[in-house]
């Protein structure tokens, strides 16, 4: 279990004053100017010893996306910070963003000097209405405070940071298309390369980052790049937000060190599944985009990138969903292909007709009604969206259907002969 | 009915014509001022959720042409917006606009009865709007506060750890023009893993 002091997030579930004074009083904001005066190149190598992976879901090193920006390019430079929290089941930058802002926004500074970026937009989905509002009240107290605008921290470096709310898209979660949306277009992901680094926002280099992966970095800094790549397992370093949600006593987001047993994690912080652990049926480790394990692997699993793509899932961005024994998996997985037909942007066929498709298919196959060979053609669907869009959106709507299929056929055999039953007696 | 939000087609019927407040349209300098010269264009979302508070929750042709007016976008430039995000909505809605969660984390903790308590005390189905114009009713997808479900969102404000009972409560203050409590029902602070 997570020491207490190796905590990151000290007031993640907003017990103590989110304002400038809680903040001072956990260290964050002191003597911020110390770590700027090491220099940019320093901060980058810092961050890359740590190991840190991104929060956001696919886990690319925090640091070498910093070094992939342009040293001297005469252009202005933008830090993107991703606060478009949609994926379901996961709730953890909310946390972050109306508990401990100044946290995010001394981590915004940081990465942003580290990137030679003098301006930096916090992208904030348009539904956390209130949680905008702390952080808008935390980035004026930091502007009167001084530490930030020009001079920042009184470093010698301008640096501002404004908030910028969106307007209830899924789709602008992904880094392109955030960017479409900042600069006032509907949200549709760009083709890469040309890659943000290079011509990001206005066309000018921009790193995009997740809430959590910036909110981390001062505190890698200042305790150093060891202490955080001594936590949790090489190449997955550190602690991490969980939010457990679902089928659990006591749901939570909790902090704890990477590659935690995935039953320790529910035991210890969750009150555990609700009619105990063999009343389990399966997990969705890291949001919904990635695919189910049943409770056989749940019980052994460690969670972390590498250990859940081992068992062909993924870490995501660690929303744990717990189903017990009393969910109808099927119907549970078909709404989230409806979400995912909900939230496509409509730019690629694949994804566009693909997620209906399959969002139909998967509603008759809740109670039966699709021939056998159904199965096996929707899985076969599924793989010619995968990697056939632009962006993720069309990956991450096959991947939940290719676990289902892999783990429960049986159960979706079971249902199309009892449908194929009643309608023969009827 | 759809959710207003998912409406595609720009309303004609109101003859009402669109014009700032004074207070918002000091706001709408401010907000254009956050982005660098020339690219106003990136402050057409915070515009269109400004003209669309001070036009009671929903966008007519009007208030969209003075939104492309006032950052001299063509009309078409910012339909497309409107039309995409689904927080702007494109018909009236009630006082109460009452959007309740749906994806299967909320729904896993029994988010389906927390529909049919609302269609009881609200008198709508999905979709439709009370004859008081108190409430409107839709379901939406995903609104990121998973670990505090099944969640509603009334407005602007999030309602979270609901059941029944509370949620009843909750729709009956609201009927009755009330003070509620926003965020968790049952008591418990943010996500923190009490017993709730």
């Amino acid at each position: 279990m997570l020491k207490e002091e190796d905590k990151i997030f000290k007031n993640l579930y907003g017990k103590e004053d989110w304002g400038l004074k809680g903040a001072y009083k956990r260290g964050i904001w002191s003597n911020t100017n110390a770590i700027l005066a090491r220099g940019n190149d320093y901060i980058i190598e810092e961050i890359k010893k740590s190991e840190l992976r991104g929060r956001g879901g696919a886990g690319f090193p925090t640091g070498l996306k910093w070094s992939f920006m342009p040293k001297n390019s005469g252009k202005p430079h933008y830090l993107v910070v991703n606060a478009d929290e949609s994926e379901p089941g996961t709730c953890k930058d909310r946390e972050i963003l109306r508990n401990d802002p100044h946290l995010l926004l001394e981590g915004c500074l940081v990465s942003g000097f580290a990137m030679h970026a003098h301006n930096c937009y916090i992208y904030i989905r348009g539904e956390y209405y209130n949680e905008a509002l702390n952080l808008q009240k935390a980035i004026d107290e930091a502007y009167e405070a001084k530490l930030l605008g020009k001079d920042a921290c009184g470093s010698g470096w301008d640096f501002n940071i404004y908030l910028h709310r969106g307007a209830g898209a899924y789709i602008c979660g992904e880094e392109t298309a955030l960017l479409e949306s900042l600069e006032g277009k509907k949200g549709q992901p760009r083709l890469k390369p040309p890659f943000p680094a290079e011509s990001g926002l206005y066309g000018f280099p921009t790193t995009v980052n997740n809430v959590e992966s910036i909110a981390v970095a001062p505190t890698i800094l200042r305790k150093g790049a060891k202490w955080f790549a001594n936590l949790g397992n090489p190449k997955n370093t550190g602690t991490k937000i969980f939010s457990i949600s679902g089928h659990v006593n006591n749901p939570c987001n909790v902090e704890e060190e990477m590659g935690i047993p995935l039953k320790e994690l529910i035991e210890t912080h969750a009150g555990g599944v609700i009619g105990g652990w063999d009343n389990l049926l399966a997990i969705i480790p890291g949001g919904a985009s990635v695919p189910l394990i049943p409770k056989s692997i749940c019980d052994t699993v460690k969670m972390d990138f590498d250990n859940l793509l081992k068992v062909q899932s993924g870490l995501g961005t660690a929303a744990v969903i717990v189903m017990n024994k009393s969910t109808d998996i099927i119907e549970s997985i078909t709404r989230l292909s409806n979400f995912y037909k909900h939230e496509s942007c409509g730019q690629c066929t694949p994804c566009r007709e693909g997620t209906g498709w399959m969002y139909r298919i998967m509603k008759k196959m809740i109670d039966g009604s699709v021939q056998l060979e159904d199965i096996d053609k929707l899985d076969d669907v599924t793989r010619q969206i995968e990697g056939h869009t632009i962006c993720a959106l069309g990956d991450a709507a096959a991947w939940p259907i290719q676990g289902l299929i892999r783990h429960f056929k049986p159960e979706i055999e079971r249902r199309i002969a009892e449908f194929n039953k009643k309608k023969e007696v009827a | 009915m759809k959710h207003p939000g998912m409406i595609n087609i720009v309303s004609d019927t109101s003859n009402e014509i669109f014009e700032w407040s004074e207070r918002n349209f000091s706001k709408v300098k401010i907000v254009i001022e956050k982005y660098p010269a020339g690219k106003q264009q990136s402050a057409v979302i915070p515009i269109l959720d400004l003209a669309q508070r001070q036009n009671n929750g929903w966008l007519n042709r009007s208030a969209i042409e003075k939104v492309s007016e006032t950052l001299s976008m063509s009309f078409i430039r910012v339909m497309e917006v409107v039309s995409f995000y689904s927080m702007f909505n494109l018909e009236p809605v009630g006082k109460n606009f009452i959007q309740i969660c749906r994806t299967t984390p909320c729904w896993l903790r029994g988010s389906n009865k927390l529909l049919d308590v609302v269609k009881e005390v609200t008198g709508c189905n999905l979709g439709e709007t009370s004859e008081d114009k108190k409430f409107t009713l839709v379901e939406v997808e995903c609104l990121g506060a998973c670990c505090n479900s099944p969640m509603v969102q009334i407005n602007d404000d999030y309602y979270e750890d609901l059941n029944e009972d509370n949620f009843r409560k909750v729709l009956l203050k609201l009927k009755n023009n009330e003070n509620i409590n926003k965020g968790s029902q049952s008591g418990r602070r943010g996500s923190s893993p009490e017993k709730n």
